[in-house]
């Protein structure tokens, strides 16, 4: 059975020029122990067909799907309530700007305690304990005295860890990692998907890597979905995609490549890529 | 050719005043880093963050003063302290930004951006400034019809496409391109990726290209230079220092770059059914 199954999603905005299709009837299922990649340009809602279905949404936002669950449960017409105790646990989201998505105001200890105390409800000792287990997995040095470091304190590479490490606390079976490698360093970058990638493994969880890099996509991916303008363009296995894609879209988007410049130019996605009317139509 | 930009062994450091609880110490930004720029030719300054990149590019781009070395543009030395930054100087020395969402004034319409430098530096009459705002907004892939908006009605592309329009207005000599395509989309990094090759074609522009991305450098530079803690640990021809990187730093770099072709996948699926 696929982990999180997704038939059909539409997002829509409600804007002051009536609705936005941010998402238009995307459709895709991970399975256990898989890692899939979206790929896709900003605006492409690959951040919101997740967001969706993690119920992150404003309220602005109106969901609709044929069907969306999560291990055979589904997500839509649970109560907050109930989805408050799959989200965090069961999955769980690392998100793009590490820095930015821990509170300033707590140590790094407390934020990861907070998870384990809400989802595992362990006592003070164990969470401590489990707390410096967890730092040490992502890599952290000195792990008892990082705990009552503040994010500040910390750079972005560390920060990165510190998110990977409450994302994982209670041993989820999805993990949503939306551009977790885009503000860091070269060399952090590889640290950083090397460690998602052990994780993965040795948990056996199910892996969705939101990214725009197709540098990524090739160093991780089993599957990929290609996203443009809401609609899904493409989806195959990594190697078919690299080696022959079949959308126009998923071409150009390779042709594009500094790695793949053959001439003087880059060929730009206009060039090579022209909208369908019909696309253009469903999408505005 | 000419060499436009010289460098000479620059040093800077910062120093951080002591307080009452901590003592003040000096941090070595750059440390004694030479290189040479010819004109119509890029060289990309690669490295990660704190290693000193943007220093130089604030030295390059004569907003602070180097500590110590030598800075000669166009064959003249020059040195800020002592008060050589003359409106000729500040002409010849343009910079573009990583984040076009933050280096526009948003309360400016792109007209007023772009002839703001044309008011500080020159004395050009305002219809003239407006003619050349207008041409340069053509010649950077934009229209006439924008001359009168405000950088929120742009995309990230088109932003970066104004701010290197505001770069060009004082026909500079070289540009220091800090990041220029590491905040954008890949199909608009390809559009103005080859705008800046189109530029550098008809004006014969020398670039500094100050970037991450060794997949961007390998595609535009004519020279590299990888810095490493404020030190240029390695310094050719790109082909050179690709084909045949010495140091160990450059070579962990090159390691860490995800590569994005048929073998590579193939070797780590192999390695991935192996495990």
């Amino acid at each position: 059975m696929a982990l999180l199954e997704i038939e059909n999603l539409v997002v829509e905005f409600q804007t002051a020029t009536g609705p936005f299709r941010a998402v238009d009837g995307v459709s895709m299922k991970v399975h256990e122990k898989e890692v899939l990649a979206i790929v896709g340009e900003s605006g492409s809602g690959k951040s919101v067909s997740m967001l969706a279905a993690m119920g992150l949404l404003p309220w602005t936002a109106k969901v609709t799907a044929d069907k969306l669950a999560f291990n055979g449960r589904d997500l839509l017409g649970m109560s907050p309530a109930e989805r408050k105790k799959i989200i965090g646990k069961d999955v769980s989201m690392i998100f793009q700007e590490p820095v930015a998505s821990l509170n300033p105001c707590f140590t790094v200890g407390f934020q990861i305690e907070e998870v384990l105390r809400i989802h595992l409800g362990l006592d003070k000792a164990a969470r401590r304990k489990r707390a410096i287990e967890l730092f040490e997995a992502v890599g952290i040095p000195d792990p008892a005295e990082r705990l009552g470091h503040f994010p500040h304190q910390m750079s972005g590479g560390q920060c990165q860890r510190v998110m990977i490490a409450i994302a994982i606390a209670c041993n989820p079976k999805l993990l949503i990692a939306d551009e977790p490698t885009t503000a860091l360093d070269v060399t952090i970058q590889k640290q950083i998907l090397d460690l998602l990638m052990r994780l993965q493994a040795e948990h056996g969880m199910g892996l969705i890597m939101i990214t725009h890099n197709m540098g990524v996509v090739a160093e991780t991916a089993d599957r990929v979905v290609v996203q443009y303008k809401g609609r899904k363009m493409e989806e195959a296995d990594v190697l078919s995609l690299f080696e022959s894609p079949k959308s126009n879209y998923t071409r150009a988007l390779l042709a594009a490549l500094p790695d793949n410049a053959t001439g003087d130019r880059l060929p730009t996605i206009s060039e090579l890529f022209v909208d369908e009317p019909s696309l253009q139509g469903a999408a505005r | 050719m000419t060499v436009v930009l010289e460098a000479r062994n620059l040093v800077r450091d910062y120093h951080i005043p002591g307080g009452l609880m901590k003592k003040a110490k000096t941090v070595h930004a750059l440390k004694g880093v030479s290189f040479s720029v010819e004109q119509g030719k890029t060289l990309a300054i690669v490295g990660e963050s704190g290693c000193g990149k943007s220093t130089l590019g604030r030295i390059l781009t004569l907003i602070d003063p180097a500590t110590s070395g030598e800075l000669l543009i166009d064959g003249n030395k020059i040195d800020i302290t002592k008060g050589d930054l003359t409106p000729e100087m500040r002409r010849k020395v343009q910079i573009v930004f990583q984040n076009p969402y933050g280096s526009l004034n948003p309360r400016q319409k792109i007209g007023d951006i772009l002839t703001e430098p044309l008011i500080i530096n020159t004395k050009t009459p305002a219809d003239e400034r407006r003619e050349r705002a207008m041409a340069m907004l053509k010649k950077v892939g934009l229209d006439e019809r924008h001359y009168n908006r405000y950088p929120h009605m742009f995309s990230g592309g088109q932003r970066q496409r104004i701010a290197i329009a505001r770069a060009l207005m004082l026909n500079p000599k070289f540009l220091v391109l800090d990041e220029p395509v590491s905040a954008l989309d890949l199909s608009v990094q390809a559009q103005v990726l080859n705008l800046l090759a189109d530029l550098q074609d008809e004006f014969q522009l020398t670039y500094v290209f100050i970037s991450h991305d060794l997949s961007v450098v390998r595609y535009i530079a004519d020279d590299v230079m990888v810095m490493y803690f404020g030190e240029a640990v390695e310094y050719g021809s790109r082909d050179e220092v690709f084909a045949d990187p010495k140091h160990s730093y450059t070579k962990t770099l090159f390691a860490a770059t995800p590569r994005a072709d048929v073998a590579s996948i193939k070797a780590r699926l192999a390695k991935k059914q192996a495990a």
